[in-house]
């Protein structure tokens, strides 16, 4: 039934390359990490404010980002804008895409963990002669911050499995991008693709495991 | 000198406080009794200056606490409040919940801050809970460290609302010792209580709100001896 024969040793040639697109692999997802969490937190403020000119641009914003399938959102990057004469590379499209995306769901998780601390505890700082952005900095932040973190972590691995879908951009550079190429070029679709998931699955849960030791030291109580 | 003058406070169509007057004198100690919804916490958060006012005026040492001019957190230095939730800081030990404010509203360095906070955190009986954070804590114990954290700002008025109800019974002595070890050294304080025991025995006034208005003053022979007001009467043998 089956006549194909396995040939790892090609695939195992090739790792090193295939370790170099995971490298922009990583630098896109962290990339549009940090990018997303500085929208995020402009988007958060937008929705929580009582400007109708802040709050629905940043409504509109995240309905999309999550409402919508991440490839789209990365094809309007590259595609979509290229109609309006906007050509974003194949790079800068995926980052856009994913930062898109990203600031979307960290919007909401940032104002989850917001709404769950208690206001009693910034009148507790104003009390004490705190100025209301002094009280936001020492006492609601890093309470915030430890509620999101974990869901940030999770975004983050999102992130990284996300840049997967540049190749339908014409992203060459990635993990995707370049097993791709080495599929085209040996037809050996299952060996270098059953590669990239180990990799992509070590990243994932290093990046899970190394936010859980950060948790862990950082949050003591 | 904490002095009240026709104060009125409403929420949207609901008036909360309709004229108080009340003067509270250094050293003074005043239990404010009543039943709920009577303005009590209102009149409390009024004084720091946590809520507007709608007529009247408070002064605090002469200072206006709700003109434009009057730098509030400044004056909010010298007047401690304890609520009734502790409002403990969760992601700072205890220690550092006392040394925050000397630290980073007045400025205090990092050894004194802790000298002063460990000095108040002893008074208070939580000398061997310093590095523990608050979730490790009963409730007695959160409750005093949030009276600690008010008076390491070395205030000079202190202000509690219902500071025990959240208790359990058991927990309410502990507390309520150091609210007497407090009075006793003479701090100037305003307790809003439902612990009428305590208001007897420690304070030189005591106030009794009704709908929003101070239906009576007095010490507190007077107010459990011979009440002139009625809703005093009716209240205090509601609560007996
Ligand atoms: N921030 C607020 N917004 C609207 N209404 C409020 C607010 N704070 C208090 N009130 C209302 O004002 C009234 C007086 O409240 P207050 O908390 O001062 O009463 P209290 O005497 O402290 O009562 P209790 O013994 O139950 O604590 C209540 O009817 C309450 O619902
Ligand atoms: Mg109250």
């Amino acid at each position: 039934m089956f006549n194909y024969t396995f040939q790892w040793r090609q695939a195992f040639r090739a790792l090193p390359e295939m370790l170099e697109g995971a490298l922009y692999t990583m630098q896109i997802a962290v990339l549009s990490m940090i990018i997303g969490i500085a929208i995020a937190v402009i988007l958060a403020v937008g929705r929580n404010s009582s400007s109708r000119w802040l709050r629905a641009p940043a409504t509109a914003w995240v309905e999309v980002a999550r409402n919508t399938p991440a490839l789209f959102q990365i094809y309007m990057a590259h595609f979509g804008l290229g109609s309006f004469g906007i050509y974003l590379s194949p790079y800068v499209a995926l980052l856009a895409g994913i930062t898109f995306n990203n600031a979307g769901y960290l919007c909401e998780t940032f104002r989850g963990a917001l709404r769950a601390i208690p206001d009693t505890q910034m009148r507790a700082g104003r009390s004490l002669g705190m100025g209301p952005a002094k009280a936001f900095r020492l006492i609601v932040m890093p309470q915030m911050f430890r509620i999101a973190f974990l869901p940030t972590m999770n975004q983050m691995v999102w992130a990284i499995l996300m840049t997967s879908l540049g190749v339908t951009v014409g992203m060459a550079i990635d993990l995707t991008g370049v097993t791709q190429a080495l599929n085209a070029r040996t037809f050996r679709t299952f060996e270098f693709f059953a590669m990239a998931a180990i990799i992509y699955y070590l990243i994932t849960k290093a990046v899970m495991l190394a936010s859980r030791l950060v948790a862990w030291r950082l949050f003591r109580y | 000198m904490i002095e009240i003058e026709n104060v009125h406070k409403s929420f949207g169509a609901l008036k909360v406080l309709k004229g108080i007057d009340l003067t509270v004198d250094k050293g003074e100690v005043v239990s404010v009794i009543g039943g709920s919804g009577s303005g009590k916490s209102t009149l409390l958060t009024c004084i720091n200056g946590l809520e507007p006012i709608d007529e009247g005026r408070i002064l605090v040492d002469g200072t206006e606490v709700h003109a434009r001019s009057t730098d509030l957190n400044k004056l909010r230095r010298k007047i401690g409040i304890v609520f009734q939730q502790f409002n403990a800081f969760p992601h700072l030990t205890v220690l550092e919940n006392v040394t925050l404010a000397p630290r980073k509203v007045k400025g205090m360095g990092r050894k004194e801050a802790e000298e002063i906070a460990v000095r108040q955190l002893e008074h208070v009986g939580l000398g061997d809970k310093i590095k523990v954070y608050p979730s490790r804590l009963s409730g007695g114990q959160q409750q005093r460290m949030a009276i600690a954290r008010a008076l390491a700002m070395s205030p000079d008025y202190m202000l509690f609302d219902e500071v025990t109800s959240a208790l359990d019974p058991q927990l309410v002595g502990e507390v309520l010792d150091t609210l007497k070890l407090l009075a006793d050294g003479g701090m100037t304080m305003i307790c809003v209580t439902h612990e009428m025991r305590f208001a007897r025995e420690v304070s030189d006034r005591v106030a009794f709100f009704d709908q929003g208005v101070m239906a009576e003053i007095g010490p507190p022979e007077q107010i459990f001896g011979e009440a002139k007001n009625e809703a005093t009467r009716k209240f205090l043998s509601s609560v007996r």
